[in-house]
């Protein structure tokens, strides 16, 4: 039960994105497309669920039996730094495709703050290491869902006619604030 | 221009810039570890003596804690002039709608709530945040109260606590901390 | 570019949030009331600056394969720093700004200004750079941040404006975030096309 509910709380009620406000950048930048999004969301949930498993470990494991809890943020960032790297070399090496398509934005889900929050937050919420592992996967759905809606919005979007300061950034902005306020409705669930 | 990237050459970049970060780091630590933990006191003992009447102790001083359902309730004994004129209770819920609330409950002798506080919560703005203290009348409904008679959980679940508007979860979450503390008060018995 | 251009550019012309769309996360996150967006803001000009002015006295003696992981860990101690700091002697403002603290080290702007200007030029041209895109930064926030206060909650920095009870709540909650920065970057891309 308890596992239903980090899920349903974490995919859904307090979506990363459209709630938390974290892993903005490439929910604005690679939501063009759908395709775009999918491939996005997927290397996302990748990285984020063994960035959740490596640092909590290093945390329990490492910092804290030493006493250096204050390293986290050093730490916590270069393993995600590096687990990126990893990332990359094997996406093209299997799927150059798809490596292509992402192109600039797969280095740049280090600097995704969805994955350094998602880190720092399971150790704020004292889960344990299973909890963790739920809680990252359902994160990066609710990354993957918000991105893959937005994009659908937006290739719809593409075709209207707006004023022209409104184009781009403005009206994304508004349109993805009003995707927030229709999770808001997710509140009554849990 | 910049150094060769030898093998060497990076690893003993990478590894100075690591150290010398820890070493700083490290200095930094203990610069502010006293003034963080003198923070956190203020806020417990500002939390104390608002939820008791009158003490002349210094309740942290003498608090003690226990271990009750995976978590920490802390006592905090007041008294004055050497009578015991209640005693402050740290108490958690982790089913807060945002996750876990910090409530500080202050018992009098005879187990009445005197006052409850607020220490750390993650609710929602407008809504579930309504359980501090200025924001709304759910906090005074407790005020006066003994558990003993008075149901420690919402009128939907068949209590006496009327819960904030659309903030069900936060009402329920904040009575489940209340109820813990009184149980954790009961169970000590009397408090020297 | 002469210095001052080199300060001014971060508030108007490059700004980090309005034009560059750089650091959206805390943009939106830490925007609750115009305190809030100030005081983040400062941190992450604290961090913009040091980060620029240590990377830009080591340009030299970093190989450049290990660039960026030592770009990155500087600035992640530069956080730290803050955070401890601010946990010690703001601890109001911490608990507000909670998680974004640590997670200035993942904003696009520091990384990026390290890589793009700090890594190839002086120390006093990065010095300046950083400053004038933190205070940019800064200035976002607390326009954004302001905004939101009043028409959430009708204060500003804590200044009661109007009852609350005719202000609309949803500016302080996430839809808001989105809708409120929307219209602002239309507005000052608007207001800086103007000036040109």
């Amino acid at each position: 039960m308890e596992y239903v509910l980090i899920i349903i709380s974490a995919v859904f009620v307090n979506n990363i994105v459209l709630a938390q406000f974290l892993g903005i950048c490439p929910f604005l930048g690679v939501s063009n497309k759908i395709e775009t999004a999918l491939g996005m969301g997927g290397a996302v949930t990748f990285v984020m669920t063994i960035a959740a498993i490596v640092t909590y470990l290093i945390m329990y494991f490492v910092l804290i039996p030493l006493n250096i809890g204050y390293m986290q943020t050093v730490a916590y960032i270069l393993i995600i730094a590096a687990l990126v790297q990893m990332v990359e070399i094997i996406l093209k090496k299997v799927s150059p495709s798809l490596y292509q398509a992402l192109g600039v934005f797969l280095p740049l889900i280090t600097t995704n703050c969805a994955i350094l929050g998602v880190a720092i937050l399971l150790v704020q919420k004292e889960f344990n290491l299973l909890e963790s592992v739920v809680f990252a996967i359902s994160n990066a759905i609710g990354f993957a869902l918000a991105l893959v809606i937005f994009a659908g919005i937006r290739e719809s979007l593409d075709l209207v006619d707006l004023p022209k300061g409104m184009k781009g950034a403005p009206i994304a902005l508004v349109t993805a604030g009003i995707l927030a306020l229709a999770f808001m409705g997710f509140a009554g669930i849990v | 221009m910049a150094k060769e990237s030898t093998f060497k050459n990076m690893t003993i970049t990478l590894l100075t810039i690591t150290l010398l970060s820890s070493a700083s780091l490290g200095i930094v630590y203990s610069l502010t570890e006293e003034p963080i933990n003198e923070a956190k006191n203020a806020k417990v003992n500002d939390a104390v003596s608002k939820v008791l009447p009158e003490f002349d102790n210094m309740p942290t001083s003498q608090k003690f804690e226990r271990e009750v359902d995976g978590g920490k309730i802390t006592f905090y004994p007041a008294t004055k002039g050497g009578k015991p004129v209640g005693t402050a209770i740290q108490t958690f819920t982790k089913n807060g709608f945002g996750g876990q609330i910090d409530l500080m409950v202050g018992f009098l002798p005879n187990s009445t709530i005197h006052a409850i506080e607020v220490i750390e919560h993650k609710e929602t703005p407008g809504l579930g945040d309504k359980m501090e203290r200025g924001k709304s009348k759910f906090s005074v409904q407790f005020q006066g109260k003994n558990p003993s008679e008075f149901k420690l959980s919402v009128r939907k679940d068949g209590g006496n606590v009327d819960a904030i508007t659309a903030s069900t979860i936060s009402s329920r979450a904040y009575c489940e901390a209340v109820q813990r503390a009184y149980d954790a008060f009961i169970t000590e018995g009397d408090i020297k | 570019m002469n210095q001052l251009t080199n300060f001014t550019k971060g508030f108007v012309k490059e700004n980090p949030v309005f034009v560059l769309l750089l650091g959206m996360c805390p943009t939106l996150g830490t925007t609750t009331s115009a305190i809030n967006g100030l005081g983040m803001g400062l941190a992450t000009t604290f961090v913009l600056v040091m980060g620029n002015v240590v990377i830009s006295l080591v340009k030299n003696i970093i190989p450049a394969k290990v660039r960026i992981p030592s770009y990155i860990v500087i600035i992640a101690s530069f956080v730290t720093m803050v955070d401890l700091s601010m946990e010690g002697f703001l601890p109001a403002l911490h608990a507000q700004l909670g998680l974004f603290i640590p997670l200035i080290v993942v904003n696009c702007i520091v990384l990026g200004r390290a890589e793009a200007f700090a890594s190839k030029n002086t120390v006093a041209a990065s010095f300046v750079d950083g400053l004038g895109m933190g205070l940019g930064f800064a200035f976002a926030l607390t326009l954004l941040g302001a905004a939101r206060e009043i028409l959430g909650s009708g204060k500003v920095f804590g200044m009661v404006l109007f009852p609350d009870k005719y202000a609309m709540l949803i500016f302080v909650l996430a839809p808001g975030a989105f809708i409120a920065l929307g219209y602002l970057t239309a507005v000052m891309n608007r207001l800086a096309k103007k000036s040109k």
